[in-house]
């Protein structure tokens, strides 16, 4: 039997069992709508389609499968394209229809026409421009699994509305092949062979865990060959939550505004294990000064990733999961203990801090750690981008995966609203908490209605402090103090916005506030919540090590 | 920077030489030449690029090629054994009086004439690039007035 291209769409949307689709109609895309108007997935109808795609990729973060958008063509896509950028750094599963005028009007100029394809190429691990209905099924297919699988990343699926409407008989593939594309999934076993005995003989081993380990779901295999070496770890912001960071082994994150004590590890290390993490520069700082003494292994699934940035002496390429199954087998414990022993002292040493006097100032990092106290950690914490997301990695303990989500590569603001959103959909058992800036929270502000539409009682914490913070901070330290149009006191009435937009808002001005706000927050369960926090308005982010320096120039934080 | 023949077996799709293309440009590398064609399997194009660069990040751009989901192979020809050819056009200025003289030239070559004028003479020459070099520049006294080469296409030796 034959049935229409928007038909098709759809069956196999429901053969991928997607259970949450994101996204926004408009003209070329009705057909797909008309489908999608009884189909049994839940759609979630965003306000501008970065926002959806923004959710979609805070679900597929907070849930590890794949999300779904979907946007007509021209404007919509376009709107997309921020959020394909975000997923694509970040490795997110992403699957993107677009709509496209009709095939015959490709090129023309047509009313809302853009070349896609084009503008997402460097966006995306691939894209597809369907061109004939006896393809569609097969892409979709192909897009799933090039999605999800290796490296995981976004992928678009360009529609002509002329192909929504014609009939094709409609057989989902059940499986895919394709020649080009064959991730390594095994380890080398000489390589990891070699690991091990390096691992065995190092001195002052450290391993540097990555969002691909969160991505691989190898957090237990993670905890178990920590367990079994005994070597400490730090991770990046991507991925934070892996090793539980109650623990003594972990050193938190590392980079420009990791803890003194990671950079220290890192930077004295005679081994570097980095798993599962790609080198990025706001990790290594002056690449050129970055680990002077040690030696890399380093395990990831993209051999694009593999001495890219620093060169590396044993590269395993594959699955996180299943080559550190297989050192956990072969493994011995190195002989470590002075280097453990330095380790715990300079943490002990070289905390992280804030100065917050009693009855002065609200401290952005203490309003973290309350929310890290009253909801005992079992929180999924979203962040915007800048001095907030700092914060959110720096004073809140992770101690599972999935549960810090935020951009890491691109660095989006107006990402952690919506993407609160996605996790909440994802997360229902779980309160989820936007750690905003006064800043970001305004770039896209518009989808508080979405959660308030579905009862989301997400809390959107906003460390006010009237400032666009970090660009403040760096002009500061680097530029002389010129706020060039970083002052952003003229702001809206964020208690009034929550009302309007059906939210509960919660005015914060002093630090004994703080911790009855939240609790009342918490207790708030068919609504978001708008905590606006009158924070400390010059605050630095600290430690800090300038871009492109070393270790040796980290800022520390100078308490009164 | 090294000069790099870079073989890369694609599936035969449109968007492909875009995909390609992109990631020498989004490094700022200037493709010296680039050939596309058919290959025995109807479902697979060749393209052949020779583009000058750091070996580090044409080793890097050599591993993002191979990422490309549309790219079946990728191999890197400057280090291997491998007959390489490419076509050049080549038009002169050339009146009866030269004559001779040209085509003396052109025969030390094995260069065809395509055309001839009453001013010019028009010669197709193929081979490795360095020939096509030597025959420009002992040519180019006589006048060059245009002049144009396909890009490389480079095949790997059999070894026995």
């Amino acid at each position: 039997m034959k049935i229409k291209g928007s038909q098709i769409i759809v069956e196999s949307l429901i053969k991928e069992n997607v259970e949450y689709m994101f996204g926004y109609p408009g003209g070329v895309v009705i057909p797909i709508f008309h489908e999608l108007y009884n189909a049994p997935i839940k759609f979630i109808l965003s306000r501008h389609e970065q926002g959806a795609i923004h959710a979609a990729d805070g679900y597929a973060r907070a849930s590890g499968k794949t999300g779904v958008v979907l946007a007509t063509s021209g404007p919509g896509a376009t709107n997309l394209v921020t959020g394909i950028a975000t997923a694509h750094l970040d490795s997110v599963p992403i699957v993107a229809i677009t709509g496209q005028v009709s095939t015959n009007l490709i090129g023309n100029d047509a009313f809302q026409e853009v070349d896609i394809i084009g503008i997402t190429r460097p966006i995306t691990k691939h894209n597809y421009l369907v061109q004939d209905i006896k393809d569609l099924a097969k892409i979709i297919k192909e897009a799933f699994h090039i999605a999800s699988t290796g490296r995981p990343g976004p992928v678009v699926i360009d529609v002509p509305v002329d192909i929504s409407n014609s009939m094709h008989n409609f057989e989902y593939p059940s499986t895919v092949s394709i020649r080009g594309y064959k991730p390594t999934y095994d380890g080398h076993t000489g390589q990891i062979s070699k690991a091990c005995k390096l691992i065995e003989a190092s001195k002052k081993p450290i391993i540097y865990a990555g969002g691909g380990i969160v991505i691989s779901n190898s957090s237990d295999e993670l905890r178990e060959f920590v367990k079994k070496t005994g070597i400490p770890v730090t991770t990046t912001l991507l991925g934070m939550g892996v090793y539980p960071e109650t623990d003594n082994l972990s050193m938190n994150m590392l980079g420009m505004h990791g803890t003194y004590y990671a950079n220290y590890a890192v930077h004295h290390s005679d081994l570097l294990i980095a798993i599962g993490a790609r080198f990025d520069d706001r990790v290594t700082g002056k690449i050129s000064d970055f680990i002077p003494h040690a030696k890399v292994i380093h395990i990831d699934i993209d051999p694009a990733s593999v001495s890219k940035n620093v060169l590396v002496d044993i590269p395993i390429v594959g699955d996180c999961k299943k080559i550190l199954k297989m050192m956990n087998k072969e493994i011995n414990p190195p002989k470590i203990d002075e280097w453990v022993e330095e380790l715990i002292k300079v943490k002990k040493d070289h905390p992280l801090q804030y100065d917050m006097k009693d009855g002065g100032e609200i401290k952005p990092q203490y309003v973290v750690e309350q929310f890290y106290e009253l909801t005992e950690g079992k929180a999924v914490i979203t962040t915007e981008v800048g001095q907030n997301q700092m914060w959110a990695a720096q004073f809140f303990k992770y101690t599972e995966p999935r549960t810090f989500i935020s951009s890491g590569g691109l660095g989006t603001m107006g990402y952690g609203l919506p993407a609160a959103i996605g996790a909440q959909l994802a997360r229902p058992d779980r309160r989820v908490i936007d750690i905003a800036g006064d800043g970001s929270i305004q770039m896209n502000i518009q989808e508080l209605i979405v959660a308030a539409q579905h009862k989301l009682p997400i809390i959107i914490a906003i460390l006010n402090n009237g400032f666009l913070g970090m660009v403040r901070q760096w002009q500061q330290l680097f530029w002389d103090k010129r706020y060039s149009h970083t002052c952003i006191d003229f702001a809206p009435d964020f208690i009034k916005l929550a009302e309007a937009y059906g939210c509960e808002g919660i005015m914060v001005t002093e630090q004994k506030e703080v911790a009855p706000a939240i609790k009342k927050a918490l207790k708030i369960t068919d609504k978001p919540i708008i905590i606006d926090f009158k924070v400390s308005k010059e605050e630095n982010v600290y430690p800090m090590v300038p871009a492109g320096k070393t270790l040796k120039d980290i800022i520390m934080r100078e308490l009164a | 920077m090294s000069q790099h023949i870079i073989s890369v077996k694609v599936e035969n799709k449109f968007g492909v030489l875009a995909r390609v293309a992109g990631l020498f440009s989004a490094r700022g590398y200037n493709i010296d030449s680039l050939a596309v064609s058919k290959t025995e399997d109807d479902d697979i194009s060749i393209m052949t690029i020779v583009v000058k660069g750091d070996d580090r990040i044409i080793e890097q751009v050599k591993k993002q090629l191979h990422k490309l989901i549309d790219i079946i192979k990728v191999s890197d020809h400057s280090q291997q054994a491998s007959i390489k050819r490419e076509l050049a056009l080549i038009k002169l200025n050339c009146t009866a009086a030269k004559r001779g003289e040209v085509l003396q030239l052109a025969t030390l070559f094995g260069a065809e004439v395509a055309d001839i004028s009453l001013k010019t003479i028009t010669f197709s020459v193929d081979g490795d690039s360095g020939k096509i070099d030597r025959f420009i520049e002992l040519a180019a006294p006589y006048g060059i007035k245009e002049s144009m080469r396909t890009g490389l296409v480079s095949i790997l030796k059999e070894k026995d």
